[in-house]
């Protein structure tokens, strides 16, 4: 049974589990408990909840210095305020410090949808994945949000985790087992990837299955685990269906897309096509409305797809004939 | 006898700061004079750690946030055990774990700073896992004047009063000076301790370049629970090398040889 569910409703249930049991692990929030669905927590737990008020940059600093001295400590606030108010304390505090330290960032992406471009994250995949140290995830679906949750608490070290606002369809069984590293194939595929994490995995799902009626087999990667980065799977992607298509609730700067393109480009170069935001004043409305605008749509995707799948043919098109003539020419050198 | 120690550990301290600014050609040298005093008395009186075990749960804790000043830090660890003398002659030389700012590679050092405004959230942090415990060891802290601007410090300042956290020692090398010039010209920190008291702290204030003054100072404030304290050290930047001492130029500095044999000169051990 896959539950539909939001992802920061699925981590803050499981939060509240885990504290149960553990009487050092902490959540520690910004006047965020609201929006990260902590009520139940702080009703339950008030010792192990702390309060920072409006101040992200001392709530990472104070969980940072809590870590040290031995505590498993959440930070839980919405991804926009975390990952760009506190990002010198996620780079200094947390990741340099190898704080065990989980920041935890909700309403990631364009979840705050007409609350516009300050309530917006589109910058912290790239903001965060160039930090020396820090796990990077990005949960597509409840019961993955689940098992990343348990692991977090279990695993030594500083990791940045964002999650959506909106319930999210559930991609995968609760006794689904992860790894951190290693991406999910959540469909097989020979004429292209599509490569997503987060909310895009669902629609890229949904794109993958338009495709097929469309007589084109897309392998649909959900890439979970920002970094590390699963280099395997991409480039086995690469190998195997010669073309790769991106999905990103992110600015197309530094995000997926790139971290996809720093893999392919570098060792198995393959075309690319990199779908997320663009480099403008996000467009206002709620997130599927901007998802809309932005063709982040299972038919948004496959028409991306469709084309890039055109130009994997040219270009195997264009090759072959350029091996024909190469092998004339070798020909020609062998007779004389 | 206690007094005289100090005196002599502080110029020992001191000497030692100005051969590794020299060795490296590089440090922040005004600042590490000026807070040199307050190391002291936290190492050799007042805190409770043990070389051997420098991950010893129950120690106290110390956490640089002016993290530039690492100098005398890096000295006294060696000085204590945390880590061989020999190596304070690699600071700020390429590959050694003695760089410029703090480091928690190095044995005995509780936490990286370096960027300001970061070090009292740390010890805000520590400070209340300490009290979730109901544990007995404290949480030292000093930031530099200069630092007071960074508004993060005003953020942990506000939660350490928020939750009483009385086992949080807070303490301002109050030496008036920074990179560009004057801090009440730069950007005024006055009135300083008010400012504080309203945050909710216990405030005191001492001579910062006398140890025993200082250890007076907190073994006084150990006596009153119940709110984060803070002791303002009135100190002067580059104290016991008279042509650094007040200067903003000493900020950070290459001593040459010539002006290291003068600031030895300063630093002499004095006859009994
Ligand atoms: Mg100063």
């Amino acid at each position: 049974m896959k539950e539909t569910i939001a992802c920061r409703k699925a981590f803050s249930q499981t939060l509240l589990e885990l504290a149960r049991e553990d009487r050092d692990l902490y959540a520690v929030t910004s006047d965020a408990r609201g929006s990260v669905t902590l009520n139940d927590f702080a009703k339950q737990l008030p010792d192990q909840l702390i309060e920072c008020g409006i101040a992200e940059q001392n709530e990472i600093g104070v969980a940072a210095g809590m870590a040290l001295a031995g505590k498993k400590v959440f930070v839980c606030a919405p991804a926009p305020f975390l990952s760009a108010r506190g990002y010198e304390q996620l780079k200094l505090d947390v990741a340099y410090n190898r704080a065990n330290v989980k920041v935890c960032g909700v309403s990631g992406g364009v979840s705050y949808g007409t609350l516009g471009t300050s309530h917006h994250a589109l910058q912290d995949i790239a903001s965060t994945r160039s930090l020396e140290g820090l796990t990077v995830l990005i949960p597509s679906d409840g019961a993955q949000t689940r098992w990343l949750t348990r692991w977090m608490a279990r695993t030594e070290g500083p990791v940045y985790m964002r999650m959506g606002r909106n319930p999210v369809p559930g991609l995968y069984g609760p006794d689904t087992e992860f790894q951190v590293g290693k991406a999910m194939e959540l469909k097989a595929g020979q004429d292209l990837s599509i490569l997503a994490a987060g909310e895009t995995v669902s629609i890229a799902l949904e794109a993958a299955r338009l495709l097929e009626a469309r007589g084109i087999s897309a392998r649909i990667l959900d890439l979970f685990s920002i970094k590390p980065l699963d280099t395997e799977a991409i480039l086995k992607a690469a190998r195997e269906t010669w073309a790769i298509l991106t999905v990103e609730e992110h600015c197309v700067y530094g995000g997926l897309g790139g971290m996809v393109a720093e893999v392919v480009s570098q060792s198995y170069p393959v075309p690319m096509t990199i779908m997320g935001l663009p480099d403008e004043h996000t467009y206002p409305g709620e997130s599927p409305d901007v998802f809309r605008h932005y063709n982040l749509t299972p038919e948004g995707i496959a028409k991306q797809a469709q084309e890039l799948f055109g130009k994997k043919q040219r270009q195997i098109a264009v090759m072959a004939k350029f091996f024909q003539q190469q092998e004339k020419r070798l020909t020609r050198i062998t007779e004389d | 006898m206690e007094q005289k120690f100090l005196l002599k550990k502080a110029r020992e301290v001191r000497r030692g700061i100005c051969r590794m600014v020299n060795r490296a050609q590089q440090g922040h040298i005004g600042g590490a004079l000026s807070e040199t005093d307050y190391l002291v008395a936290l190492y050799y009186h007042i805190m409770k750690v043990d070389p051997a075990r420098p991950d010893w749960k129950d120690r106290d804790r110390f956490i640089l946030s002016k993290g530039h000043c690492v100098e005398p830090l890096y000295y006294i660890l060696a000085d204590k055990g945390f880590f061989p003398r020999e190596m304070l002659d690699t600071f700020s030389l390429p590959g050694s774990p003695l760089i410029g700012h703090t480091n928690r590679e190095v044995p005995g050092i509780e936490m990286n700073t370096g960027a300001l405004g970061h070090g009292l959230s740390g010890a805000c942090g520590m400070a209340l896992a300490a009290q979730k415990d109901q544990a007995d060891w404290k949480v030292f802290c000093l930031l530099g004047d200069g630092e007071l601007a960074e508004g993060s410090v005003w953020e942990a300042a506000m939660f350490a009063g928020h939750y009483h956290l009385d086992r949080l020692y807070l303490a301002i090398d109050r030496n008036r000076l920074q990179i560009s010039g004057p801090t009440e010209e730069l950007m005024s920190q006055e009135p300083l301790a008010q400012r504080f008291q309203s945050f909710g702290f216990d405030v005191a204030e001492c001579d910062g370049n006398d140890s025993a003054a200082i250890i007076a100072a907190l073994e006084a404030s150990f006596h009153r629970p119940g709110k984060p304290h803070l002791l303002i050290l009135n100190t002067l930047k580059g104290k016991g090398v008279s042509f650094m001492e007040g200067q903003t130029s000493w900020h950070h500095g290459r001593i040459t040889q010539e002006e290291l044999e003068r600031a030895l000169y300063d630093l002499r051990e004095e006859e009994d």
